[in-house]
């Protein structure tokens, strides 16, 4: 009797309610648009109730928003929006411009900065921004060991905390000097870096361990809260010394299948995402209410060629000819549109691009009469190492390492490919074990060094932690990039690096192959939307229609 | 009973035990540093020295397993390495979220699946037993996230009938108490939200209890055909009880107690096949919070998991048991 009973009303609850969503649906979709603060329905571009949001939609939630904590892209994408640098990017391309330091001038030597700093700067708790708030966040960075990009971009290590900044103080309440060991001109690209946002020493102290969870800066979005996993809320600054976002609240949605979010983005209830599958990119341009909107590039792909190896390798004609032997623009239909065929380290997005450099142009002939030049008119048997995961560079490293084998074959080179994940390719290739790899380099602050020491200075061509993965060692190349380090004067340094890429490209260590650009789809309401190549960007300047 | 309970709580200890060690040291076995996970490719190894020193990770195996344990009895389940936020602050609003998708789920899977069995069972041969017993067949075969991405493509961006993913919409405001949505709205009686958090699980629902739906119903359907063979429903049937009452008031609790047993081991399954379903609706829920941890071998968040949803399991199966006395007065506990 019981049973039975029990089974009948729940069946009745069930249907009852799949009725009343069942019959309230139509009303729905408009009550919808009111409840969900400007969020739109496909094809129906309110913002009924007045307020304007926006609706971001990405793959992983944010691990902290603490961004001198992390390393991760989803952490600093939303403390970019929170927090200030000293100077920001500007919002084309990698130059800085003056943020929360108004100018700053640079001793002879170019060991002592002295920066000023803007006087009508407040946290979002109401703390005044002034010098002695910057030297507090100073001092916290050096604190533990935590704070990889410092560590990175500083040369701080477990005696040396402090890596080249040897002292920051403050000489007045809105001057602050900070002095180096040593001279380093990409000093201010690095200090635009999200990661080195100023934080709130009030707030600091308030929530300690727990910081990372209440973020306060002085950026023109204030925090409001987060569900793990599920969303960030932040709503405009209204005091913000910058120029005052248009949109009044930004949400971050995690989505993290990129099929549901493509659909989220077209039902409307997201307004913009990033991680668009490129076969998804027809559709976007089909659809009437969205658009395609590209970050520009600050990667390259490239294959490598050890040049410490005895043998093919090591014969600059062979590389050549290599190069020649390789069909670039076939490999870029691996690549579903987001491919640029690459000729230089840098991608264009970077100062100091060397448009004037040649390409290798694609001509078996004169490949094999180089090859046979060097000995090598029989051909020889190298392999060919690459790793199984997709990278923002390469979206289909295996199948590029099979083309690359294929074109090869033609000049009478076998290669042999070998597979790993990413992490045992790394420590593979640091090792210098390969005849070649597939490699490729995200930039971490818009500077030319950052490209071309890092990957091409012979001082990174150690073995067991070698960037320099083809182990190139140049005089003339280490010269040049140790002056630019050096070197203050903008104009002098991209003579510098203009050069490296010309001596670099005669001398061939590598086959770049390509500058990928990611696609996002946003919602055509979504104006003056400027993706930045250094993979965030602060949103103040977006306008909803 | 109460003596068969207390016998049946204090097995959880050897369990808790074997649990913990068996979690501990495969977790373990995996190649990959947490540090490095942590940190990043950037990090240099004076870094990644240092942080495996905070986390203990360089502590003989034995060592870390006891400074864990004694901490997990004294309620500290650990910090995640990712995050750094309490591992039981990071559980308790994502276990909330995955038990109310189960629940729902496993209701939906209950109710239609129980009642498409009982049909099929009652006019056997029929089209409705053709039609509900291929659909069982299809409901177990379909993978979960093909399915989902259809629902969503036909209801939310086709049809706009129901939100595409998450649990709640933008704009709608709960009071959160237990981070069950459905009960919170209830509890501070807020209409909308009741309204909007259902519109929002009823999708993912749906996905996840397809497959306990259909082998509910099939299972439902041979307990009872066994049943309803039996001479005493003959007996009935000849004294000329009504066909439902003879079905529900006699088969029915005599069929159950199979369906009974499934339906505990199709809770566990939810609990963990949510995975998929929660990376589809872009649900905030243990699975994938399980999963990724594993990824970035973040110990202490994995272990104390696996720990909680173990103890979660053996509860439910002694509640199922307990049920069994229940349906079938027979059964004695000793």
């Amino acid at each position: 009797m019981k049973k039975k009973q029990f089974v009948m009303i729940f069946t009745l609850i069930v249907s009852v309610l799949l009725i009343i969503a069942g019959c309230s649906s139509g009303k729905d979709a408009a009550t919808q648009d009111n409840g969900n603060d400007g969020a739109v329905t496909a094809g129906d571009n309110s913002k009924s109730s007045g307020e304007k949001t926006l609706i971001f939609g990405r793959g992983a939630d944010s691990v902290q928003l603490d961004p001198s904590k992390v390393t991760d892209g989803e952490s600093l994408y939303v403390t970019n929006q929170i927090y200030d640098t000293l100077v920001r990017y500007k919002q084309d391309n990698t130059e800085v411009k003056p943020a929360l330091a108004t100018d700053w001038t640079t001793s002879d030597d170019g060991k002592v900065w002295t920066f000023h700093l803007r006087k009508d700067v407040k946290f979002h708790d109401g703390t005044k921004f002034d010098a002695n708030a910057v030297v507090y966040n100073f001092k916290r960075w050096t604190q533990s060991a935590d704070f990889v990009y410092y560590g990175y971009m500083f040369g701080a290590n477990k005696d040396n905390m402090k890596g080249i900044i040897s002292n920051v103080e403050a000489t007045d309440d809105y001057t602050v000097k900070m002095t180096l060991s040593e001279p380093n001109a990409p000093f201010l690209q690095t200090l635009a870096m999200p990661a080195f946002g100023i934080a709130s020493p009030t707030a600091v102290k308030k929530y300690g361990a727990n910081y990372f969870k209440h973020p306060v800066g002085t950026g023109p979005f204030v925090f409001d809260s987060w569900v793990k996993d599920d969303k960030i809320t932040l709503h405009k600054n209204k005091d913000y010394f910058g120029q005052v976002a248009d949109v009044n609240k930004v949400i971050f949605r995690v989505i993290p299948d990129n099929g549901a979010r493509f659909m989220e983005l077209q039902a409307g209830t997201i307004n913009m995402m990033e991680g668009l599958d490129p076969e998804d990119m027809q559709k976007v341009t089909k659809d009437p209410n969205l658009k395609i909107v590209s970050r520009p590039a600050m990667n390259v792909a490239y294959m490598s060629m050890n040049t410490s190896k005895k043998g093919p390798m090591s014969s600059q004609k062979v590389r050549q000819a290599i190069n020649m032997a390789i069909n670039k623009k076939k490999l870029m239909s691996l690549y579903q549109g987001i491919g640029k065929e690459a000729k230089n380290p840098l991608p264009p997005s970077v100062w100091s691009y060397n448009d004037d450099v040649q390409d290798y142009h694609y001509n078996v002939k004169k490949a094999k009469k180089l090859l046979a030049e060097a000995g090598y008119g029989n051909g020889f048997t190298m392999n060919l190492y690459t790793m199984t995961n997709p990278r923002p560079y390469m979206p289909q490293p295996q199948l590029t390492a099979e083309a690359i084998q294929q074109m090869l074959k033609a000049v009478k080179i076998k290669v042999n490919v070998v597979e790993n994940d990413w992490d045992t390719h790394l420590v593979k290739t640091e090792n210098g074990e390969d005849d070649a790899a597939l490699m490729g380099w995200v930039g971490d602050n818009g500077d030319p060094d950052n490209f071309l020491y890092v990957l091409l200075d012979k001082d990174n061509a150690k073995k067991g932690s070698a960037g320099n993965t083809a182990f190139y060692k140049n005089d003339q190349v280490h010269d040049l990039l140790k002056k630019g380090q050096v070197t203050l004067n903008q104009n002098e340094r991209t003579k510098i690096y203009k050069q490296v890429q010309q001596i670099v490209h005669d001398d061939a260590p590598w086959v770049p192959i390509a500058y990928a650009t990611q696609p996002m789809a946003v919602n055509k309401n979504v104006m003056d939307y400027v993706p930045h190549s250094t993979g965030s960007e602060p949103f103040n300047y977006i306008k909803l229609k | 009973m109460v003596n068969y309970i207390i016998r049946r709580l204090l097995l959880l200890i050897p369990v808790f035990i074997g649990v913990s060690i068996l979690a501990f040291s495969l977790l373990r076995l995996i190649p990959g540093d947490p540090a490095k996970s942590m940190l990043g490719n950037k990090a240099t190894a004076a870094q990644l020295q240092s942080l495996r020193l905070e986390l203990g990770l360089n502590k003989p195996l034995p060592e870390q397993y006891k400074d864990y344990m004694g901490n997990v009895l004294k309620g500290d389940l650990g910090y995640s390495i990712k995050s750094h936020d309490s591992v039981l602050g990071e559980i308790g609003t994502r276990l909330p979220a995955t038990l109310e998708l189960s629940i729902v789920a496993l209701i939906f899977a209950i109710v239609i699946g129980v009642l498409a069995g009982i049909i099929s069972a009652a006019k056997r041969h029929s089209w409705f037993d053709h039609v509900s017993m291929t659909g069982a067949l299809f409901g177990v075969s379909m993978p979960i996230f093909w399915l989902g991405l259809m629902m969503i493509w036909l209801f939310s961006v086709t049809l706009h009938w129901l939100p595409p993913s998450g649990r709640l919409s933008v704009g709608v405001h709960l009071h959160i108490i237990t981070n069950f949505y459905l009960l919170d709205s209830i509890l501070t009686g807020n209409w909308q939200a009741f309204k909007d958090s259902f519109l929002h699980i009823l999708m993912p629902a749906l996905a996840l209890g397809t497959i306990p739906m259909a082998v509910i119903a099939r299972m439902t359907r041979s307990s009872m055909l066994e049943v309803l063979s039996q001479d005493f429903i003959r007996t009935a049937n000849a004294k000329g009880l009504a066909k439902y009452l003879i079905i529900f008031q006699h088969a029915l609790k005599n069929a159950f107690l199979p369906i009974l047993t499934v339906i505990g081991s199709q809770f566990g399954f939810l609990l963990g096949g949510a995975v998929l379903t929660e990376t589809i609706f872009s649900w905030p829920g243990i699975g994938r919070y399980v999963y990724q941890s594993i990824l970035s071998r973040d110990y202490p968040v994995v272990q104390s998991t696996i720990l909680i949803i173990a103890v979660l399991f053996v509860l439910i199966n002694l509640i199922t048991d307990l049920l069994y006395k229940y349906f079938d007065p027979r059964i004695r506990y000793d």
